[in-house]
């Protein structure tokens, strides 16, 4: 149960963020990623902003025996960068240079008046069902060989 | 590209450093990754590993509380987006199966996996923001921005 408060609650604060920073606006994230035409910086301080107090937790919790509220970190330990992981962004990359929505923004978005989010998540959901078919198709294909 | 007004450095930083808040306090209490992607997989799913459904299902809520909280009482976002279903539904579907299958988003990788220094989540960053800045260079030059 505080977990489940936990998870709310920062993901309101994550929503707040969004929304301060203009991150639920496309246009301010395709103006980051126009770096042939006015380029808008914003997106960058806001990394900058994210990664100060997420480094120092970080940093912090390699002292702790164990979270707060849990016996363990679930904190991936992959090293590997593989095609899969390369691909995977650029697929990714690609969805986000089109509309200039990541899935954060999308979800937050539809609360704030617009159409378009709904549209976006909806194809997202997609998406990922699809990607998690032809994972499942490819295991068991494995599986048969 | 539409021109927009650019944001005050300061308010960008501001809210990057709420998302880096509720990245810290979410692997502080719960030692758990606030990568988006993954929780709405999680929440509606798709993932069957991970961190517990409800918890996912919480913090998926939490970001347009957040948006509309902020954008009420704080400043409401001038949003400018697409309003063409095709590229909509063409976005969302390669953001969630690039984001499945690179393992994390903007938020996973690219918050959470940067501030760890974790070098798949570089590897994938730099992937999703070099293809991002491509793909928004080329619908510049196809547009005639």
């Amino acid at each position: 149960m505080r977990q489940i408060v936990i998870a709310l609650l920062t993901g309101l604060v994550f929503g707040a963020g969004l929304a301060l920073s203009d991150m639920v606006n496309p246009a301010r994230v395709l103006a980051f990623l126009d770096i042939f035409g006015a380029w808008d910086p914003a997106l960058a301080f806001v990394m900058i902003g994210a990664i100060i107090p997420s480094s120092i937790a970080y940093w912090f919790t390699r002292r702790m025996q164990r979270p707060v509220f849990d016996t363990q970190f679930f904190i991936p330990e992959n090293q590997t960068i593989d095609r899969q992981l390369l691909i995977g962004g650029a697929i990714f990359g690609a969805g986000w240079g089109l509309a200039g929505y990541c899935p954060g923004p999308a979800i937050a978005g539809m609360a704030l008046g617009d159409w378009q989010p709904f549209v976006l998540v909806a194809a997202m959901l997609a998406g990922m069902w699809m990607q998690r078919q032809f994972t499942d198709f490819n295991q068991r294909r494995i599986m048969a060989a | 590209m539409t021109d927009i007004a650019p944001l005050d450095p300061l308010v960008a930083l501001a809210g990057g450093l709420l998302i880096g808040l509720a990245a810290a306090l979410l692997l502080v209490f719960s030692g758990r990754i606030a990568g988006i992607s993954g929780m709405v997989a999680r929440a509606v799913g798709i993932a069957d590993t991970g961190i517990p459904r409800a918890q996912a299902l919480a913090f998926v809520a939490g970001l347009p509380l957040g948006a509309v909280l902020v954008s009420t009482w704080v400043r409401t976002p001038d949003i400018g987006v697409t309003t063409s279903i095709p590229l909509l539904i063409v976005a969302g579907l390669l953001v969630g199966f690039g984001t499945r299958m690179g393992n994390g988003c903007t938020s996973g990788h690219g918050v959470c996996g940067v501030s760890r220094l974790s070098p798949r989540s570089i590897a994938a960053t730099a992937s999703f923001m070099l293809v991002g800045f491509l793909v928004v260079g080329t619908v510049r030059v196809m547009v005639g921005g």
